[in-house]
């Protein structure tokens, strides 16, 4: 393990640490609530980026695999216990990204966020269909016995969790094909490497982890409502996060999802008027939130296209003389 | 099978719509053997290289590496039995340090070496391309001559038993010549068998115990290259007719 390893390790323990106690502070509910927003798209983003990052593919199907786990809880939270619904889940992602990926991932890029974006709508659809035509209910309350610490508890272990596998992925040949496969594919397949498939197993990876999330929440939100879980807004808003970030490094969507969350949470406190003129509504409040999205993605994509730790290793070489051979 | 044959090219055309860029190809390349492949520019030489590969299926025809059906299979399964190549226009990873490239050859491929091994394995095979100094040094500011040395590195990674070099030697000067001739000589020394896509003519000389000379994807003459550099159909197809 080199130096730098070491330090990433401690602060990753401290750090995690820290926040596991967040929820024994007293009179600490917004903090809580901030903070469980941060863990929760921390391992979406991370999750994310361990197949967005390396193959430059941009995904949209995290609404997708978050709104199957949420699914998979609260069709079975009457009839199996948590845990197991948790695993379940978490399977039903995968699955479900095994197939997509199988079936698109030999596409092009442009092909495959459409049909990613295409996916969440679409089981979306199949869902309220199925609830409002087959089951006959209209929305289905997922009461557990999860209370709030624990849904926090469980988003941080699942944080823990996606770190320690992307730092195996990292350092495992799977690892270097993905980045070998991410430079040039040609290469990657005269090489000897079955790039589809270490695609798909990535791809699998951050099904998982994106639908075990949506098992989680589930059990916070209660009320299981498919227009609430399927939403594109939370595909894009994990996409602008680990942009913001920056996806090549494992730490770097962290550093996106922190400050975004922060800034949506005044965007959302701030904006919560439709915007009008003359007295006329010209805007109304949700899709100003929307706009202004767009508007961060594109500032984002223009100023600062490595993201945040792009700015920072810069920073890092300049201040180091020598040519940042300090990091690697 | 003809004996003594590492690979057997039986028949291979390859059309692009109507464009018949490899047509009817048929010979072997035995063990220990540097073959040379020439040709005037857009022949179908590199097509040939991208078929035999795996870069591309033929149209028609069979490709056998001893007793297995390659044509029929993707590149990686090509290079996991002991293919390697260069490319006509060199392709490195950017993304990865000079030793990383070189890695990539050994890691999945024919040879599957792991970790502080292959890094070792790859540091020793820059010393032999002669970028034993370039280790440490970032991919772009590599000339492009040490960037064929690198790519090289990478195929020689995978301990091919084949190995196909598309104009690997073009754009070398003089001393660069002698070195790549000489070292291309030890890699057959070795046991290895090449193919060599070419078009300087001292080192068709030098390295080829055979040529085959294409002209618009057919093959119009085969022989040691003494052979065939006489042939007046060779000579016409590079030089056209008033030289003939």
């Amino acid at each position: 393990m080199t130096r730098n390893e070491g330090i990433g390790w401690m602060l990753a323990v401290a750090g995690f640490g820290a926040m596991a106690f967040l929820p024994l502070l007293e009179d600490a509910d917004y903090l809580m609530g901030l903070a469980l927003n941060i863990t929760m798209f921390t391992v979406l983003a991370t999750s994310w980026a361990l197949f967005s990052g390396p193959t430059h593919y941009i995904s949209l199907a995290t609404a997708a695999f978050y709104g199957v786990g949420a699914t998979v809880v609260a069709m079975g939270f009457e009839v199996l216990p948590f845990p197991v619904l948790l695993g379940l889940a978490g399977l039903a992602g995968g699955v479900l990204a095994a197939l997509v990926g199988l079936a698109t991932l030999r596409l092009s890029g442009v092909y495959f966020v459409i049909f990613t974006l295409g996916l969440a709508e679409l089981i979306r659809q199949l869902v309220s269909w199925v609830q409002s035509n087959i089951v006959e209910v209209g929305s289905i309350q997922v009461f557990t016995d999860n209370s709030d610490n624990w849904i926090y508890w469980e988003l941080l272990a699942l944080a823990a969790l996606v770190f320690l596998v992307g730092w195996l992925i990292e350092r495992s040949r799977l690892g270097f094909a993905m980045r070998i496969i991410g430079n040039d594919e040609v290469v990657a397949s005269h090489s000897g490497i079955h790039s589809a498939g270490s695609k798909v197993i990535l791809f699998v990876i951050s099904g998982f982890f994106a639908a075990a999330v949506g098992a989680v929440m589930v059990t916070k939100i209660i009320n299981f409502d498919p227009d609430t879980f399927y939403l594109p807004i939370i595909s894009f808003q994990v996409v602008i996060m680990a942009l913001l970030g920056g996806v090549h490094r494992l730490w770097g969507p962290l550093l996106g999802v922190i400050p975004f969350t922060l800034l949506w949470e005044v965007i959302e406190n701030r904006f919560q008027q439709p915007m009008e003129m003359f007295g006329v509504e010209i805007v109304s409040a949700g899709s100003l939130k929307v706009i202004l999205l767009g508007v961060c993605f594109m500032l984002i994509v223009y100023y600062i296209p490595r993201g945040v730790v792009g700015r920072v290793e810069t920073l890092a070489r300049r201040l180091a003389p020598g040519g940042g051979a300090s990091h690697g | 099978m003809a004996e003594n044959a590492l690979l057997e090219v039986q028949g291979v055309s390859k059309h692009f719509g109507g464009l018949v860029a490899v047509d009817q190809i048929s010979f072997t390349l035995r063990h220990n053997e540097v073959l040379g492949l020439i040709g005037p520019n857009g022949s179908g030489k590199t097509t040939m290289i991208n078929l035999i590969s795996g870069a591309l299926r033929p149209t028609m025809g069979d490709i056998f590496m001893g007793d297995r059906l390659i044509s029929e299979r993707p590149a990686r399964f090509i290079a996991r039995l002991g293919i390697a190549r260069t490319f006509q226009l060199v392709r490195l990873l950017p993304s990865l340090s000079v030793l990383e490239n070189v890695m990539a050859g050994a890691v999945f491929g024919h040879k599957r070496l792991w970790g502080r091994e292959a890094r070792k394995y790859a540091a020793r095979l820059l010393e032999r391309v002669g970028m034993g100094h370039a280790i440490g040094m970032p991919l772009l500011a590599l000339t492009y001559i040490d960037q064929k040395r690198v790519e090289l590195a990478r195929a020689l990674a995978a301990d091919p038993d084949i190995l196909l070099l598309d104009e690997w030697l073009a754009g070398l000067n003089a001393t660069e010549l002698k070195l790549g001739i000489d070292l291309v000589q030890t890699l057959r020394q070795e046991g290895r068998a090449i193919i060599v896509v070419e078009h300087v003519m001292d080192a068709i000389r030098s390295l080829c115990d055979r040529c085959i000379v294409m002209n618009s994807g057919a093959m119009i003459a085969e022989g040691s290259p003494g052979q065939v550099l006489a042939d007046p159909a060779v000579i016409h197809a590079y030089l056209g007719d008033s030289h003939a």
